[in-house]
């Protein structure tokens, strides 16, 4: 049916841009236009488009539900407060209506599904033709609109200018549905388990008992073990990206010749390219039983998803990161400040470390800011290498779990509808959201401020 | 056009060149190359020692590519070639057993535009004992630091805030220290690249002051843009086009008798 | 001024020792500097070296599949000819198989024996019959998939040591229970072989014992520690005291244990030529001897005692060289297959039957349970059809938002917000769209779970600031001196702009996007929180029906327990791989193409 209604909207498209730029172009044979004529064409399609596509985009959702609604009331009226009991009814008459029900339907089921087809089919139909009508009004409008003196193209520019506003908008929109869908379920969710609680417990376990009169029946919601555990894998990553990152820049930017660069850059780029489910992989599967066998050939305690694998290859994953930021913040510290060093007498080392680094300071400390940022929020790595248990431990041999790996494990597979699991994901979410939200805006804000200063 | 040079009388009249003593800096046929570019074709030119020496010419002549020759600052460009010999009191300073390091803690830099580090005053003035380990004590470093201060006229103007920021001060207080800092490790030669060329006439005024103390001490080659400046600091002076040492002699002889018809047209200001 | 002359001029002596040892090290410093940095990069070097090549060595065997050829026989028996579809083509491959190893009749035996080949063998015969009928009632040289851990045992071989028998040899039966007694001490090396895995496995036993000890001290002294402040202890210091208590005294149990069972094989191993009972944690010694097979289990120097695994054809004597000693090195318990399935796979290499082919069907199966039939065709469509939408979302949306930023945008607080949401959405952590999805499209939009189209969308939304970005640069690239030209001749604001800044800017986007897409590829987390990780054997047909995309397959598979699978993997992390540098190849050759010097 959507394809049917797209189908008729580009005829009539179509239809109406002829018709429009035809009719200027016969008027052109007279008088002086204003606009060429593809551009009344132009704007009877447009008046076309818009009343159509508004249709269509608001009456279908709401069409869908009321069939929905129609046919489980007719099923079974009391489903429609079980989310569970609801999706399995639903699912079974769209099934039955598509013809693709194994087994033997109920009475209750046919009569709901003959009412699904025959209401989708008389509201799909209303809907195509009311469709075509606001179709032709707009065509309608848009053609008596038309005159020799007409601005068609200022029109056609000025629709053409709210689209790409509108464009630019999705990024304002995704946020504020980021934004909205957290902080929905997160209050939702503290209005079960108290902020307090959350913020300060000791203890993670989130599993909400199945049944409601089941003994200890609700979980522990305390985020400290997965902040500790989080901290502990981002801080094992950045002590290793750290360095490395740094130093790897830093000799790209003073040391390495042009033949150097072009060998070594390409090095960083596919390391970055690389996606976070191979580094997973290679974390679990070949670095993880390499450090406990060696953690245990040393009389060491090694969980099979410690800490330390995770860490290990979150640092490296992050490497990358860390120099090409550097590397920006490096490069924008003013030749004349090295010419001035040099001058003194002094080696490439000493200028590096005593007027370059200092320069830069602000700039690698966002560029480590927004690494780290990068290392909170990194989900495969962690859910293939770090552990699902909610220690409260430093131990980097230990097994621990982040933010990532809960949101994951709770959302992941069945869940139950609105338990206090459930929403806690999304309070989860919330957290880490924020985190890195802030955590960005404060690097780029130093950025900001740090390339001000040598402009 | 001549009236507007000012010859500094007092200098004209014993600038014979001394003939016992040798020039501090020799230079015996450099060329310099940037990848294909040939930017500075045979150059032969003696800079007496403790004196002011001034290189003119049109932009874009070699000017600075001379004077960056003098203390290799050209080795930090990875495309530039110098052939040809530099003498410092009769020491190659091309000979590959040389240590740039300890080259450029005697031959002394100040450029175009200040280039203070952004640290505080006390420290940019400092960087240079330190890292040549210059000074055993802080009282030693504070000496130096508070000495070479004054030496740039610029210690009574900043001694209540020597932990400010060296990025703080205007722009001829910055070129002054950088001046300080450069002479701090002590160098024998200083050389300036256009050093006024990014202030106003106070803070030029000043400098120009200053080099003529300094001369006493040091021997300065200072590149300029303007043709006053140098008839009013410098002993000597060179004129460069296109990449070639067209004259050299006393300032005094220059402006009033050049001996190329290119010199002439450029300080009476048909190009340049 | 002139008072300050130069009262502190010093001069600096560098031909001194000191300086010259000054600078001396400060070159060693500079050269050490130098140093880290090429490190640095060597680090990470190496770790891109180690992380593919690890891939590579991993993932390589999948690409490649052994099978059985076989004489198979359709009997009209098992496949109905009027009912083709409806044959029993497991019990034919299954006939097949037992007709060959008529031996094997315990139960247990015959399904180990029908595990060698896959489920899937039988419906690949299926589709043979079914396209050619005539070949019921006939017999038919046919390729049987082997099954995962056949297949294992092909690739990496265990390590088998045969050795001719010196002395003539004479056994007691050709089926059960058999004794072979050699004239020589045809046994004597086994047993040695055999002796010193006891010795292992009593030296693990004594290193887990000192393990355990140790850390039974360190909860000796908690519990010490517990001990003294007893009086003012809480409640659940108490609780904490009892669990130590368990703990150690569990513990020292099991420490006694160990002890005993290594004091005990140690014993075993110390009697050098003493008779030894062979279990599944020691070498497997088996006896190769007129035209069978004999598993042994009691042995000494000069006796082997054991069961008949492939029969004998006599119990005559068999001569010096005619028979030999075989020793399976790795314990069976530390093999997935197990010394009977070694012997019937070794007897069918030798026969001849078994070949190894290019895995197609890892490219042109979907899902599966069973590792060697499992492909990623259903993965590859998912990603596509993912990707697709996301194309078409977030090309024309990132380009025009472009275009809007860089060439309609007036200066007020809108532009701002939206270029420092831009630069922020860019940062936030791919899950977090993921939470969008699920709350958004899956449960505010009731868009289908599963779908590439709602993966799509996420993905779009994720890579849009990327694209953005990289869009953005490549029409500022344009020097405005074009724009000025074509507005300078009468051409609208976006008349200039669609004609003429656009176009020269396309590769440059183009790149972007590609570089993007690249991205999105990779994805993962996102997908699944929107429940692309059902586990799926159709291939999705449309943007709608349930789908997996390649990296969420590689994490699915990653968590499996069949060995097998860690091939298959790799082998799809090979392909992901493959499908990223082409990607990111074309992007830089497309740059370096249209890179243009204005
Ligand atoms: N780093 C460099 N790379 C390439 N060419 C250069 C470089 N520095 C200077 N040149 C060239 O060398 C010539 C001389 O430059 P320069 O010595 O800076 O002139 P001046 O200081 O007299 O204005 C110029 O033509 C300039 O283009
Ligand atoms: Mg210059």
């Amino acid at each position: 049916m959507v394809y049917l209604y797209l189908a008729g909207l580009f005829i009539l498209v179509t239809v109406g841009y002829l018709f429009g730029r035809s009719r200027a172009r016969a008027a052109a044979r007279t008088e002086t236009l204003h606009s060429r004529p593809p551009y009344h064409g132009a704007f009877v399609g447009l008046s076309i488009v818009a009343p159509m596509l508004l249709l269509l985009v608001i009456g279908l959702p709401i069409a869908d539900r009321m069939i929905v609604s129609q046919a489980l009331q007719t099923f079974d009226p009391t489903v429609m407060s079980d989310d569970l009991r609801r999706g399995v009814a639903l699912r079974d008459i769209t099934a039955l209506a598509a013809g693709k029900y194994t087994g033997e339907p109920s009475l209750a089921l046919r009569q709901a599904a003959d009412t699904y087809t025959s209401l989708r089919t008389w509201t799909y139909n209303l809907i195509l033709a009311a469709g075509m009508v606001f179709g032709l009004l707009g065509a309608a409008f848009g053609l008596r609109r038309l005159s020799a003196g007409f601005r068609a193209r200022n029109s056609v520019e000025r629709a053409v200018k709210v689209l790409l506003l509108a464009a630019a908008s999705v990024a304002v929109l995704t946020t504020i549905g980021i934004v909205f869908s957290v902080l929905f379920e997160t209050v939702r969710f503290f209005e079960r388990v108290s902020p307090f609680e959350f913020l300060f417990g000791l203890q993670w376990s989130p599993q909400t008992a199945i049944r409601a009169d089941q003994a200890g029946s609700s979980g522990a919601f305390g985020i400290v073990p997965l902040v500790t555990g989080t901290l502990l894998i981002t801080t094992i990553a950045i002590v290793i990206a750290g360095p490395i990152g740094l130093f790897a820049a830093i000799y790209m930017a003073e040391y390495a010749s042009p033949r150097f660069r072009a060998f070594a850059k390409p090095i960083l780029e596919i390391l970055a390219g690389i996606p976070t489910v191979v580094l997973g992989f290679f974390a679990a599967l070949t670095l993880a039983p390499i450090i406990r066998a060696t953690g245990e050939s040393m009389g060491l305690d090694v969980a099979s998803e410690s800490a330390l694998a995770a860490g290990i290859v979150m640092g490296m994953m992050i490497i990358p990161f860390v120099s090409s930021l550097s590397d920006d913040v490096i490069n924008a510290v003013p030749q004349s400040l090295r010419d001035g060093s040099y001058a003194m007498g002094a080696t490439r080392s000493e200028t590096v470390k005593k007027v370059i680094l200092p320069a830069a300071f602000s700039g690698i400390v966002s560029a480590m800011m927004l690494a780290i940022s990068r290392a909170v929020g990194e989900t495969m790595i962690v859910v293939m290498a770090a552990g699902l248990a909610g220690n409260l431990t430093f131990n980097p041999l230990a097994a621990v779990t982040t933010f990532t790996v809960q949101i994951k494990t709770i959302l992941v597979g069945d869940q139950e509808f609105d338990s206090a699991k459930t929403l806690a994901a999304f309070a989860l979410g919330f957290v880490l959201f924020f985190f890195t939200l802030t955590l960005n805006i404060i690097a780029m804000q130093i950025v900001k401020r740090y390339r001000e200063q040598y402009d | 056009m001549n009236s507007l040079v000012q010859v500094n009388q007092s200098e004209a009249t014993d600038a014979t060149p001394d003939v016992g003593t040798k020039p501090k800096v020799i230079a015996r046929d450099v060329n310099v190359y940037y990848g294909e570019k040939h930017a500075l074709k045979a150059v032969n030119l003696d800079v007496p020692a403790r004196a002011v020496t001034a290189l003119i010419g049109p932009s874009g002549c070699g000017k600075s590519t001379f004077l960056r020759c003098i203390n290799r600052m050209n080795d930090t460009i990875p495309i530039c070639r110098v052939t040809g010999k530099i003498e410092i009191d009769e020491r190659d300073i091309y000979d590959p057993t040389l240590d740039v390091v300890q080259l450029r803690a005697r031959v002394g830099m100040v450029f175009q535009k200040p280039n203070p580090f952004p640290k505080s005053i006390y420290e940019n003035v400092a960087y240079g004992p330190k890292i040549h380990g210059f000074a055993k004590s802080k009282t030693d470093l504070d000496e130096i630091v508070i000495g070479s201060l004054r030496k740039a006229g610029l210690f009574e103007e900043v001694k209540d805030r020597l932990t400010e920021s060296g990025t703080s001060l205007s722009g001829g207080q910055q070129q002054r220290l950088c001046i300080a800092r450069a002479i701090a490790v002590n160098p024998e030669v200083i050389l300036m690249d256009e050093p006024c060329s990014a202030l106003d006439p106070i803070a030029t005024a000043k400098i120009e002051e200053l080099m003529d103390e300094l001369q006493e001490n040091f021997t300065i080659i200072i590149v300029t843009h303007s043709m006053q400046q140098a008839a009013r600091v410098s002993e000597r002076t060179a004129f460069f086009h296109l990449g070639y040492l067209v004259e050299e002699g006393r300032t005094e002889d220059m402006f009033t008798k050049p001996k190329d018809q290119r010199t002439q047209d450029y300080i009476t200001g048909r190009f340049g | 001024m002139t008072e300050m002359a130069l009262s502190t001029a010093r001069t600096v002596d560098f031909a001194s020792d000191a300086a010259q040892a000054r600078v001396r090290a400060r070159y060693r410093a500079e050269a050490r500097f130098k140093m880290y940095g090429l490190i640095a990069i060597g680090l990470t070097a190496l770790f891109l070296v180690i992380v593919l090549t690890d891939i590579v060595i991993k993932g390589l065997p999948a690409f490649t599949q052994h099978s059985a050829v076989l004489d198979v026989t359709i009997s009209d028996a098992d496949v109905d000819p009027k009912a083709v579809r409806d044959g029993d083509y497991q019990a034919v491959v299954r006939n097949t198989l037992r007709a060959r190893f008529p031996n094997v009749e315990s139960r247990a035996d015959r399904r180990a024996l029908d595990g060698i080949i896959s489920t899937g063998a039988a419906d690949r015969l299926r589709e043979r019959v079914l396209s050619d009928p005539s070949l019921i009632g006939k017999t038919v040289s046919t390729q049987l998939l082997l099954s995962d851990d056949a297949d294992l045992y092909y690739k990496e071989g265990t390590r088998i040591d045969r050795q001719p028998a010196a002395g003539a040899a004479t056994v007691s039966g050709v089926a059960g229970d058999v004794t072979i007694q050699s004239s020589l001490p045809d046994f004597a090396a086994n047993l040695k072989v055999v002796k010193s895995g006891l010795f292992a496995r009593a030296q693990t036993l004594r290193t887990e014992a000192e393990r355990q000890r140790g850390y039974a001290r360190t909860l000796e002294a908690r519990k010490a520690d517990i001990e003294r402040t007893l009086a003012t202890a809480t409640p659940a210091v108490r609780q904490e005291l009892a669990t130590i208590t368990a703990d150690i005294a569990s513990m020292s149990q099991r420490v006694e244990e160990a002890t005993a069972k290594a004091a005990e094989l140690q014993v075993r191993f110390d009697a050098s030529a003493s008779e030894e009972t062979l279990d599944e944690l020691v070498a497997s010694v088996l006896v190769q001897i007129n035209g069978g097979l004999v598993k042994v289990t009691k042995m000494t120097d000069t006796q082997a005692t054991g069961t008949v695994i492939l029969p004998l054809t006599s119990a005559g004597p068999a001569a010096a060289g005619s028979w030999q000693v075989v020793t399976y090195v790795v314990p069976e318990a530390n093999r997935r297959v197990n010394d009977r399935e070694v012997s019937w796979l070794e007897a069918l290499r030798a026969q001849g039957a078994i070949g190894s082919n290019f895995n197609w069907a890892f490219f042109t199966s979907g899902d599966s349970r069973e590792p060697e039939l499992a492909g990623i065709r259903g993965a590859l469509v998912g990603s596509a059809l993912t990707l697709f939408v996301t194309l078409i979302l977030c090309l024309p949306i990132g380009v025009a938002a472009a275009i809007y930023l860089e060439e309609f945008a007036p200066k007020n607080w809108l532009t701002e917000i939206i270029e420092v949401n831009i630069n922020n959405l860019a940062a936030v952590p791919s899950i977090v769209f993921g939470l969008l999805g699920l709350a958004m499209f899956l449960n505010f939009f009731d868009l289908p779970r599963s779908a590439p189209l709602v993966g799509g969308l996420v993905l779009a939304l994720l890579v849009l600031p990327t694209i953005i970005i990289a869009s953005r640069a490549a029409l500022r690239a344009v020097p405005p001196s074009i724009k000025e030209a074509a507005l300078g001749v009468g051409a609208s604001q976006q008349q200039a702009v669609f004609h003429h800044v656009l176009p020269p800017a396309m590769p440059g986007i183009m790149t972007g996007t590609i570089i993007g897409m690249a991205h999105a590829l990779g994805e993962t987390a996102p997908l699944l929180m929107i429940g692309m990780v059902a586990f799926i054997v159709e291939v999705p047909t449309g943007i709608t029906d349930a789908a997996t995309a390649l990296p969420v397959q590689i994490y699915l598979w990653s968590d499996l327990p069949e060995i097998a699978f860690q091939a298959k993997t790799a082998a799809a992390i090979m392909v992901l791989l493959v499908f990223l540098f082409v990607m990111n190849g074309s992007a830089i050759y497309l740059r370096r193409q249209f890179e243009r010097r204005w």
